[in-house]
């Protein structure tokens, strides 16, 4: 059958690629079904200066290396598509994509990964692009002597927030709680520096404007207190959630939505394994992704030898 | 020069060269960065879909560019890429920032022929 592969791949991130990669080498029958662009997180990076062995390079072009090393060996890459059915419980994988296309598998390997997470405040979708941005480096010069909001505190709320001091006039952090997660240093360099100001234990609950955004509501999560920002601005960094919507009641989900694994990156369900930014696990970079890739590619491969062997083992019985 | 496989307009005249040349045009003017190449990736699997559709970038950061980033349409835009489409040499529609297949689809039924749809192959 044409459209039966010894693995399934689901994510083109960076495990998704290293799966596809590792399995093709090991000519494993591999097709990579992707829902948005080649490569995720990683081509939203604009810069990796710690890959091991590649002193600096755009998310980008890492993430299009890996799919012409991936797609060299024979790996099928299909991308921007909707996966519209998923059945992982039988012998047989079976996946559908855009309602009509069926693709079937011994073994399927998820790697979805993540997104960026959203305020989900009212407003937020409508001012996308006109105010609301999600990355520093792409927008920020449009905030040229503007007063800007950056959201969050973690590590790239921190950092990015330094990084617009170099646009905008003035730049406000929004922290949900009374202290930050990021590493000392982010928060010490944030601290020293003049344009920054800081409003603690608050949430934007609104965006407020016409054609652009012109304010913020903003409620104190200790006094329900709401105060209204004018506002040219915000930035949004707090953090990604796992894409594993359609896995729910499918597969074990851990309380954050991620996907459990054991250290073979198997889940709970025989042939089906995961790798990346969608697994339960404390870091999430590049390189752990990568490693994680190797691992699901290995095992299914391994999962896909033994049923091969189970099958000539039968056949040569009877 | 835009490091994608669309067609790169260069200049002014290429643009009006383009849309008097084309009844339906999207074009997508941006940078090589975060928010951008997504787009460019579903323009250029689209091609082979929406074959009454000329796909075409800009350099964001050239001099011409003025063309798409002080169209009127645009003066709100605040997030790369500036995304235009054309038909008749005239914009019907333009979005801000990042944008899914999806949502590039949704907007080119609506305004221009709808295609066959089909999966495409990288």
């Amino acid at each position: 059958m044409d459209n039966h592969f010894d693995v399934i791949v689901i994510g083109a991130g960076a495990a998704g690629l290293t799966a596809g990669i590792y399995l093709s080498r090991a000519k494993v029958k591999t097709l990579i079904l992707n829902e948005g662009t080649v490569g995720g997180q990683m081509v939203l990076t604009h810069e990796i200066a710690n890959y091991p062995g590649v002193e600096n390079i755009s998310g980008y072009e890492l993430a299009r290396t890996m799919k012409t090393q991936a797609q060299k060996f024979g790996c099928i890459i299909k991308s921007n598509l909707k996966i519209t059915s998923l059945d992982l419980k039988g012998e047989i994988k079976r996946v559908v994509v855009n309602n009509k296309d069926i693709y079937t598998s011994d073994t399927i390997i998820i790697s979805t990964g993540g997104r960026s997470r959203m305020i989900g405040a009212i407003g937020e979708e409508n001012f996308k692009g006109k105010g609301i941005s999600y990355c520093a480096t792409c927008d920020g010069d449009f905030f040229q002597d503007k007063e800007i909001i950056v959201v969050g505190g973690g590590n790239s709320a921190l950092e990015e927030a330094v990084s617009l001091t170099k646009y905008a006039s003035k730049v406000t952090i929004i922290h949900q709680f009374d202290h930050f997660q990021a590493l000392e240093h982010y928060v010490d360099e944030a601290k020293e520096n003049e344009k920054i100001s800081f409003i603690m234990e608050s949430k934007i609950i609104e965006f407020i404007g016409d054609e652009k955004l012109d304010a913020v509501k903003i409620q104190n999560q200790s006094t329900q207190e709401i105060t209204e920002i004018k506002i040219d601005g915000v930035f949004i960094f707090i953090g990604y959630v796992p894409n594993t919507e359609t896995l729910q009641g499918i597969i074990e989900l851990n309380q954050w939505k991620e996907i459990v694994v054991d250290k073979d990156m198997k889940t709970n369900l025989p042939g089906v394994f995961a790798a990346g930014d969608s697994i339960q696990k404390k870091y999430r970079q590049v390189t752990t992704a990568v490693a994680d890739g190797t691992i699901a590619a290995l095992s299914a491969a391994e999962y896909c030898n033994n049923l091969k062997k189970e099958l000539s083992e039968h056949e040569l019985v009877h | 020069m835009l490091k994608t496989n669309l067609t790169h307009v260069l200049s002014e005249k290429d643009h009006a060269e383009l849309l008097q040349n084309n009844e339906n045009v999207m074009i997508c003017c941006g940078r090589m960065g975060p928010m951008c190449i997504p787009v460019y990736e579903v323009m250029e699997e689209l091609e082979g879909e929406y074959k009454n559709i000329k796909f075409a970038d800009m350099e964001f950061d050239s001099p011409d560019a003025k063309i798409i980033r002080n169209l009127p349409e645009a003066k709100s835009f605040q997030g790369l890429p500036f995304t235009v489409y054309y038909k008749n040499g005239k914009v019907v529609k333009a979005t801000s920032s990042i944008q899914s297949r999806d949502q590039v689809t949704a907007i080119l039924d609506e305004h221009f022929k709808q295609p066959v749809n089909e999966t495409t192959q990288n």
